[in-house]
């Protein structure tokens, strides 16, 4: 298998486990630009997402925002951003909160909304504020979804975080674009493996949260 | 907005040409991705054992990053178009297999029932009874991985002149022009919305049954915080169904192998 000797061959080499162009500081890096933008995204969709689905109202808006978001090309407004304001980690979060915002913001909004009506209204009945009733009966039902969402955002923002490689800065595109002007493919496959494991640990770091903090009356399957 | 729609001599296109280009790039995975889907989304009803699988292995293949997975294929397929078209039809896949399951198990059983006692056989019925109840999951599915696709199709600038419109932003950045990017994103961004409205209208004209403020909008009568309880919207119900039926049809099947 040509993919699999080029995947031995680029972790084999020690060049590539140390140093700035090493395999650890790149990892690092593209953690660090998948986190700021997962954070962000979340402070903006989460809120959003829980308050519009706890009023129901809405929602016609957040879906034209939701198709309009996804409708923007993440590279597009990728290299936009770069030319309009240079090198800075601004252009490369613009579009990776983008890319996350519209998952993050319906999921959260359908699994508030979608809870089931009648322990809400019993909760309405025993005298709980509505705050309480958000947090206390809507949130933890909904969570699973909401985690679903969240999850789907994350490894979207992880694979599309190798393009900021493209206009000069680091993470793991890095090797997949330096491999690809080099003609060294080797380079190109290493980095792809480390996205895709990447993406691959976060699912399951997801899996992991959405297994701790789900209470078990509420677990789907 | 003066030489707006002008395009670097480089590209040997007109703007309409690289849309053009853009839509065959970006269309072309989806129907293919969708041809491919129907009979795996079928055999993944038929055998519910399969479904957890395929979802693991299409998930795993969405992990692979589009730059990656282009990058990989030019060893196999050269710096060509089929390189950028069958990420993008992996990917429509990734959208469109839980959509027609979703879709396809969402029809009640009763109408299944009523379709064999009129005679229906298993062809006539998936074509005539399944396949149009699934339309609206469908659809919404496919609304996904048209925007997505077109979106994607940009990053093929990496792998030489493949981008279509994303060439656009090679130059943009190659002759510093700024109104280049603009024109790529904004001309990007509005073929998207096109397509998606494109695909909207399909359901309305496919499934004229369905109320007018079915899928995206449905939401709009839920107003207040009242939930209605009575009428509740289509995917909604479709969600947590199939769920619910596959452990029940898990666990006899446990039962008889013992």
């Amino acid at each position: 298998m040509n993919v699999l000797n080029f995947i031995n061959d680029f972790f084999s080499d020690s060049a590539h486990w140390h140093g700035y162009d090493g395999i650890p500081h790149r990892l690092l890096e593209h953690v660090q630009y998948s986190l700021i933008a997962l954070a962000i995204a979340a402070a903006i969709g989460l809120p959003v997402g829980l308050i519009t689905g706890h009023t129901g109202r809405g929602g016609t808006a957040l879906a034209l925002i939701a198709t309009a978001a996804r409708a923007l090309p993440s590279f597009g407004l990728l290299v936009l951003m770069f030319v309009l304001l240079g090198l800075g980690l601004l252009p490369v979060m613009i579009p990776l909160v983008v890319l996350a915002v519209p998952p993050i913001l319906v999921t959260t909004y359908e699994a508030v909304r979608t809870v089931e009506p009648a322990p809400v209204d019993a909760a309405r009945g025993m005298g709980m504020t509505e705050p309480r009733i958000l947090f206390q009966v809507e949130l933890p039902v909904a969570l699973p979804l909401i985690f679903s969402g969240l999850r789907s955002a994350a490894i979207q923002i992880v694979s599309t975080a190798t393009i900021a490689a493209y206009v000069s800065l680091g993470g793991l595109g890095r090797y997949i674009v330096d491999g690809l002007y080099q003609r060294n493919y080797e380079k190109v496959v290493g980095g792809a493996t480390l996205v895709a494991v990447l993406a691959l640990v976060t699912l399951g770091l997801f899996w992991a949260a959405a297994r701790a903090a789900v209470s078990p009356g509420v677990r789907r399957s | 907005m003066n030489g707006f729609f002008d395009i670097p001599s480089d590209l040997q296109h007109s703007w309409l040409g690289l849309i053009g280009l853009h839509l065959r790039e970006a269309l072309i995975p989806v129907l293919a991705g969708l041809v491919l889907a129907l009979p795996i989304g079928q055999l993944c009803v038929r055998l519910r054992w399969l479904y957890p699988p395929v979802l693991w292995v299409t998930t795993v293949l969405y992990a692979v990053p589009s730059l990656a997975f282009f990058v990989v294929l030019i060893d196999y397929t050269g710096q060509s178009e089929t390189t950028v078209m069958i990420p993008l039809a992996v990917y429509s896949l990734v959208v469109l297999v839980p959509a027609i399951v979703d879709g396809v198990r969402s029809v009640p059983q009763e109408t299944l029932a009523a379709a064999t006692a009129m005679g229906f056989g298993p062809v006539r019925r998936y074509l005539q009874v399944q396949l149009p109840i699934a339309v609206p999951a469908l659809i919404a599915g496919l609304r996904i991985a048209t925007v997505s696709s077109i979106s994607l199709v940009s990053v093929g600038t990496l792998i030489g002149n493949q981008g279509a419109l994303g060439n656009l932003l090679a130059d943009a950045m190659f002759y510093h022009r700024t109104a280049l990017a603009v024109n790529s994103v904004v001309t990007t961004a509005v073929l998207a919305i096109v397509i998606d409205a494109l695909l909207v209208l399909l359901r309305k004209v496919l499934t004229p049954w369905a109320p007018p403020s079915s899928g995206g909008t449905r939401t709009a009568r839920r107003g207040g915080r009242r939930r209605l309880p009575g009428r509740p919207a289509q995917e909604q119900t479709v969600r947590p169904e199939p769920a619910a039926p596959a452990v029940q049809g898990a666990a006899p099947v446990k039962d008889t192998a013992r």
